[in-house]
Parts: structure tokens; sequence; C-alpha cells
């Protein structure tokens, strides 16, 4: 491969990508006749994400968070996760459109477990899938249906969102 | 019975992670803190619409209680179908134990079966290390109360509870009121509120009712419950139990409610905020005043709920690092 990254880190311009992806999230949902969506998004970086994403999509409506770490499909190989908050979910899913929010997707395991978290409180009409940095390194047929930025990492080499206040990401080795 | 001279050893892997769960007794600080912390995660539990999550799933687990519960039993058989296990119930006063076959051959049957954890209750102290000991690698034992040794996930949902309500347990000044000398209750809470850095842990009851090796715990002792009480933040009360009402013990019910019973009018002696915790079941009229059960002050409803998750939590960290032992076993043989 000759180039790492898809977006080369000294271009990312994360204002920009989430706003991109605001918009054409907001013009989908319009499109499909998915608002009001309610947002949920996973501890603890999506929740972050969440969070800007719904001053746009969705003001008035508090955001749900999810703590997937008892749904892991790693639990019997790893065990329970240093815990984050309890998941909460402060509205009914139940016949309504769901945006699930994430800041990295790799394998797509995280994802699963979320659904699976999710369809436990109830049967929503929609789930979209809107995630800020898209690793390609899909290992389930999980794919998001937003991304702010693709990246194409080296082995080894791991990114996270921080946060809450500004949102930045963080490398975990220096990206040259 | 046999007790291991290390009471915690047993019940850790080398690299510290529960593997059974057996005493408070010598489990770390940071151990009992982990169990609160995923309490708490598994509190939430309760708000989904299907209240499972899936990490027992495909595991068996099977209650063994060779003396009555109705609170315990229910609490761990919820909490590990909460966690989507497969669950049996042995009542053993009406299985082959009464036919002459030992505790050990009945063992190692149900092992047969392919249980992965047994929840042992037994009155006989130290019932579930012997099980412990017994067991084939990768099955986990939980004590669900053993005689007067040790009950320790009432002790830990009694911690969850002061934590919860009160926050920190350094500032605190606790008091265990009644029959100290049988309560396995108690015996687990001291160990796991002084390992988590009470403040002052009180002792309050008659003297046939407190054993005297108590003073090496780092316990205050009071025989009048008056005096116990002043300034406390936490009163929790133990049940007297009924036969111990009919031996040379105790004068008379009547008697213990009048000198040691929690009324209202005594209650005001501790601090104005200060919560009252009760095991279950109560006797009202006995050990406490029954409009002092109903109180706001009173926290015992809130013990039975948070008895599911602090069970919930420690079945699956228990669960868990038997996994993880198989798991590296393999790794080496393959």
């Amino acid at each position: 491969m000759t180039s790492y990254h898809t977006t080369k880190p000294e271009h990312i311009d994360l204002e920009t990508a989430i706003a991109d992806m605001t918009k054409q999230l907001s013009d989908y949902l319009t499109q499909r006749q998915f608002k009001p969506s309610l947002l949920v998004g996973i501890q603890t970086g999506g929740v972050w994400l969440a969070e800007r994403l719904a001053v746009t999509l969705n003001p008035h409506s508090p955001i749900g968070s999810l703590n997937i770490s008892f749904y892991r499909d790693d639990f019997t190989q790893k065990g329970l996760h240093p815990t984050v908050e309890p998941s909460q979910l402060p509205f009914s899913i139940e016949n309504k459109h769901v945006v699930l929010v994430d800041d990295v997707i790799m394998s797509g395991r995280t994802i699963r477990a979320a659904l699976n978290e999710l369809f436990d409180y109830g049967r929503p009409s929609s789930v979209t899938l809107a995630v800020l940095i898209d690793l390609k390194a899909n290992e389930l047929p999980i794919k998001p249906d937003f991304v702010g930025l693709n990246l194409n990492l080296k082995p080894g080499q791991r990114v996270k969102l921080k946060g809450p206040k500004p949102l930045a990401l963080e490398f975990n080795e220096p990206i040259i | 019975m046999y007790l291991a001279a290390q009471p915690g050893s047993l019940q850790l892997t080398q690299q510290g992670q529960l593997k059974h769960f057996l005493t408070t007794e010598g489990l770390p600080k940071t151990l009992l803190t982990r169990i609160l912390d995923h309490t708490e995660s598994f509190l939430g539990v309760e708000n989904k619409k299907v209240k499972n999550a899936p990490l027992l799933r495909g595991k068996t687990v099977m209650t063994l209680f060779f003396e009555d519960s109705t609170r315990t039993r229910t609490t761990f058989e919820l909490a590990a179908q909460h966690l989507s296990a497969n669950v049996m119930n042995l009542n053993v006063k009406h299985s082959a134990t009464s036919k002459g076959e030992s505790l050990l051959d009945m063992l190692h049957n149900l092992e047969a079966m392919s249980v992965d954890m047994f929840i042992v209750r037994h009155p006989e102290s130290g019932a579930a290390h012997f099980v412990a000991q017994q067991v084939k690698a990768g099955v986990s034992v939980i004590n669900a109360g053993d005689g007067r040794h040790a009950h320790p996930t009432q002790a830990l949902l009694d911690m969850f509870t002061i934590r919860k309500t009160k926050g920190a347990f350094e500032p605190l000044t606790i008091a265990i009121v009644g029959d100290i000398q049988h309560s396995r209750v108690a015996r687990s809470q001291i160990h796991a509120l002084n390992t988590l850095g009470t403040g002052e842990v009180r002792v309050i009851g008659p003297k046939t009712l407190i054993p005297h090796a108590l003073s090496q715990f780092n316990v205050k002792l009071y025989h009048n419950l008056s005096r116990g009480l002043k300034d406390v933040d936490v009163i929790i009360l133990l049940r007297l139990q009924k036969e111990r009402m009919s031996s040379d013990l105790l004068p008379s019910k009547h008697e213990f409610y009048q000198t040691y019973g929690l009324t209202a009018e005594k209650l005001k002696l501790a601090k104005p905020d200060a919560i009252v915790m009760h095991p279950g079941p109560i006797n009202r009229g006995v050990e406490i005043a029954s409009d002092v059960a109903d109180s706001d002050q009173s926290v015992i409803l809130q013990q039975v709920r948070y008895g599911l998750a602090t069970r919930m939590a420690i079945l699956s960290m228990t669960i868990n690092t038997q996994d993880k032992q198989l798991f590296s076993e393999e790794a080496r043989t393959s």
C-alpha cells in the first residue's frame, strides 16, 4: 500500500468533517422521512459525537448512551471491561427512528454488540449508523451509513476521539 | 470443617481475579471496589425492556441449598437468569443425600452434568470452601452462606447500599446491632467494612451474643444500644433467629426488643440522616419497630433490589476468570 491514509493526518479537518457528515445525515433522514430521530451514542466518544450531531438534528431531545460491555463477544477472553457509565436511554425507542453514533469503527464488533443491546430496549423503526472515523477493517458485514473520515492506519496504530470539548483525534503514536 | 489458612487465597487466580467467591476476608480493597463498580452498571439492566445481559449465555448454574432460604436463593436464581444462564435449583433436602449419598459423590455426579457454577448454602461453616476445593478446574463456587462463617454476597450488597446512599466509607460510623455470635452476615460485613476503610465500626449487642474474639477485628464493642447508636451514620440490624430465642442466651423476645430493638426514639440518637439496614427477613417488634422498618430512613427494600445487581456482578466476574484459565491452558497445549 503506498498511502496509509485515505485522508492524510495533516489534512484532517475534524470540524469540516463533522459538519459535512451532519449535513449528509440530515438530508438523508429528511429524504427517508426518518425525522425526528433519537440519537444514541456508544460510550464514550460516540456520546460526545452524538451531542454534537444533536445540535443540528434533534436539539430538544436528550441523548441516549450505550455501555456495550455486557454484550461484547470477547467477554470470555477479556472479562468485564472496567466500567464506564451504565447505559442510559432516557426515552423509549419503540417504533422510533434511531441514529446510532460511534467515534471509530474498525472490526464492526462494537456495533454488533450495540445493536443487540439496543434491541433489548425495544424495536426501533429504523437504525442509521453514523461514525466519525472508518478504519476500513471490518470483520463483520456491518458498514456505517455515514462516515466523517476514512483513515487507513498502519498495523498497531490506533486512533480515538478526545473530548467532549473540543473534539480532537488522538493517535497512539505520532503520525508522520 | 477445614478452612484454608489464608481464607482469601482459594478464591483468587494467580492474577488476583475472583474464581470463587467464598468470603470477604482477605479480599483486597481494589477487588471489593471493582465489585461495587460493576454492580452500579448492572443496576441499569432493570431499565431495559428485556432485562437480560448475555454474559452467562450457555453456562449452567446450579443452586445447591442445604438450608432453607427464600430471598437469597431467588435473587441468585434471578441474577443467573438475567445473565442468560441455564439455572437449576437443587433442593438438597429432597435429593439423594437423604438416600445416603455423600456430598462428594453428589458433587461429582452434578459435575458430570457440566455445571459451570455452584451456588452453595450449607449449615456448616466451611462447606463452600470444601466444595471449592473439590470441584474440577473451570467450575466456580459461590458461597451463599455457610454456618456462622460467611455470607459474602449479602455483605457486598450491603456495602453497595451504603456507598450508594452515603458515598465514601472513610467518614462513616457504622453500627451492627444484634446477635453477632451466630451471624455469618456480620462477620462478612466487618471484614468488608474494614477493608473499605470505614471510619469506625461498632458492634452492639448483649454479652452472650457477641464473641470475645471480635475485639481483634478493629471494632468497638457496645452492650448499651443508646450509647452505641450515638451519632452513627448507618445502623445495620441483624435478624434474631427464632431458634436462639428459646436458648438460654436470651431472656425473652420481649426483653430483647426492650433492650436492643430499634425504635423511632432510639433512632433519634443516630445522625438525623442515618440509614437503617437489615438483611431480612425482619422480625417486626423483635429487632426493629414496625414504624422504623417502614420509615424513610429504612433502606431495607433497596437492599433487596441492589442484591440482584450485586449478585449479577459477582457471578459474571467469577465465571469469566474460569473461562480465561481454560483459555490459557488450551493456548499452552495447542
